[in-house]
């Protein structure tokens, strides 16, 4: 690949899906498309490159997902699900006693093992929140990932990564060499397609949003940003859950990090908040260039 | 620094076991059946057991069984990685007292994951 074509791929993947490449990254393009060129039936990453410079949306379109699809597994980190258990869910319960409903949102669902992981963490409560509505959403910027999390079907390798074996043994069913995840769990994600650097106002309220391991993708414009348009859709004493790797710190006023949970945080409450944040939200989403 | 005995009758999983669980600083036994793996236990305790399921003269199931009626057999955690990956002998070895469970083929990425979740790292 010439470095003009890199040049090219990194300000395209910018502009269509936020994924902020540093220089040096040509190693995970080059293994992320040149299997794509190959299945595209095009001779190299050159040809692929070349089509999509002329504007070929389809081969746009899978270029994006390519890059953007991340990895991920059951229980990713552990910590988030624990404290999710012992201080989110406890908490939210005793706050919604009345209303007896919670709305979970993830933000970067990619194949589903996330918002599995959490309809599992529910369904292991599932004494305390008898008669409760639980509605988890989860939303990803690419369609390929989203069926896959649908279908929730998967390989043995990857049922064996965070997932403990007694959680393996209730919730799934062997199908050929694949697991496949309960109707009843499936059943409690409804799944949406979402690029995180559009409006995405409609939405609704959460009490709960991961955003996991995606926002260390974008650059701090975007973060800040999409940290704007994330506190729009929270409610004042929800609770936000990010990656290992990323905070809200000296990126937004909208935030404010859990006392002694990291990973956790809470949004300000809105008069203290200062009215910089939606005046940067509403500028940039005029310059994003929504993909969907 | 933790112990872990790893009981199969195939070398060359052993070795690929042995090398993995070093890298996770694990000080390593070997056994390459239930029965062998016994004695190991009789004269001390591992941490850890990695343990495969078919081989021969006992099998990992009867070893297991065994292990947890010995004297402080409770203590050590269990981890099967067999070629058996059905439910019905996941079941079966939970029951028996197994810590976690391994469908082979397996990695270092799965040994950590699975050690980790019984608190053994």
């Amino acid at each position: 690949m010439t470095p003009a074509d890199y040049d090219f791929l990194r300000k395209f993947l910018k502009e269509k899906s936020g994924l902020d490449l540093s220089a040096d990254k040509q190693y995970l393009v080059e293994s992320r498309l040149v299997p794509l060129a190959r299945k595209a039936g095009l001779a190299g990453l050159e040809e692929l490159i070349q089509k999509v410079k002329s504007g070929s949306a389809a081969l746009s379109g899978e270029v994006v997902e390519a890059m953007t699809t991340n990895e991920t597994f059951f229980f990713r980190d552990k910590t988030p699900f624990d404290h999710r258990r012992d201080v989110v869910l406890p908490e939210m319960i005793q706050a919604r006693s009345t209303r007896r409903s919670l709305r979970i949102w993830c933000a970067a669902a990619s194949t589903g093992q996330e918002p599995y992981s959490i309809a599992m963490v529910v369904k292991e409560m599932s004494a305390q929140l008898a008669g409760w509505r639980i509605e988890i959403v989860g939303t990803d910027i690419s369609q390929q990932v989203l069926e896959k999390s649908k279908s929730g079907l998967y390989t043995q390798f990857e049922v064996q990564r965070g997932l403990p074996i007694q959680l393996l043994v209730k919730y799934f069913k062997q199908i050929g060499d694949m697991w496949q995840i309960a109707p009843e769990l499936r059943a409690m994600i409804q799944y949406k397609p979402l690029n995180l650097l559009t409006d995405f106002s409609h939405m609704g309220k959460y009490d709960i949003i991961f955003c996991r391991n995606v926002l260390i993708y974008f650059d701090q414009d975007m973060k800040t940003q999409i940290f704007g348009r994330l506190a729009k859709c929270m409610e004042p004493d929800g609770f936000l859950a990010l990656g290992a790797a990323e905070t809200v710190v000296g990126l937004t006023d909208s935030f404010k990090p859990h006392a002694d949970k990291r990973g956790l945080y809470r949004p300000t409450a809105p008069r203290a908040a200062p009215s910089i944040v939606p005046a940067m939200t509403l500028a940039g989403a005029k310059t994003a260039m929504p993909m969907r | 620094m933790k112990t872990c005995l790893v009981v199969d009758d195939s070398s060359v999983i052993r070795k690929v076991a042995r090398r993995i669980l070093e890298g996770l600083d694990f000080e390593i036994t070997e056994a390459e059946d239930g029965e062998k793996a016994l004695e190991v236990c009789k004269h001390s305790l591992p941490d850890a057991v990695l343990l495969d399921w078919n081989m021969p003269v006992m099998d990992g199931y009867e070893f297991l069984r065994n292990l947890r009626r010995m004297p402080g057999g409770d203590v050590p955690k269990v981890v099967f990685c067999t070629t058996e990956n059905d439910v019905a002998h996941i079941a079966r070895a939970l029951h028996a007292g197994a810590n976690e469970y391994i469908m082979k083929p397996f990695d270092k990425d799965i040994v950590s994951a699975k050690f980790a979740e019984v608190g053994l790292i």
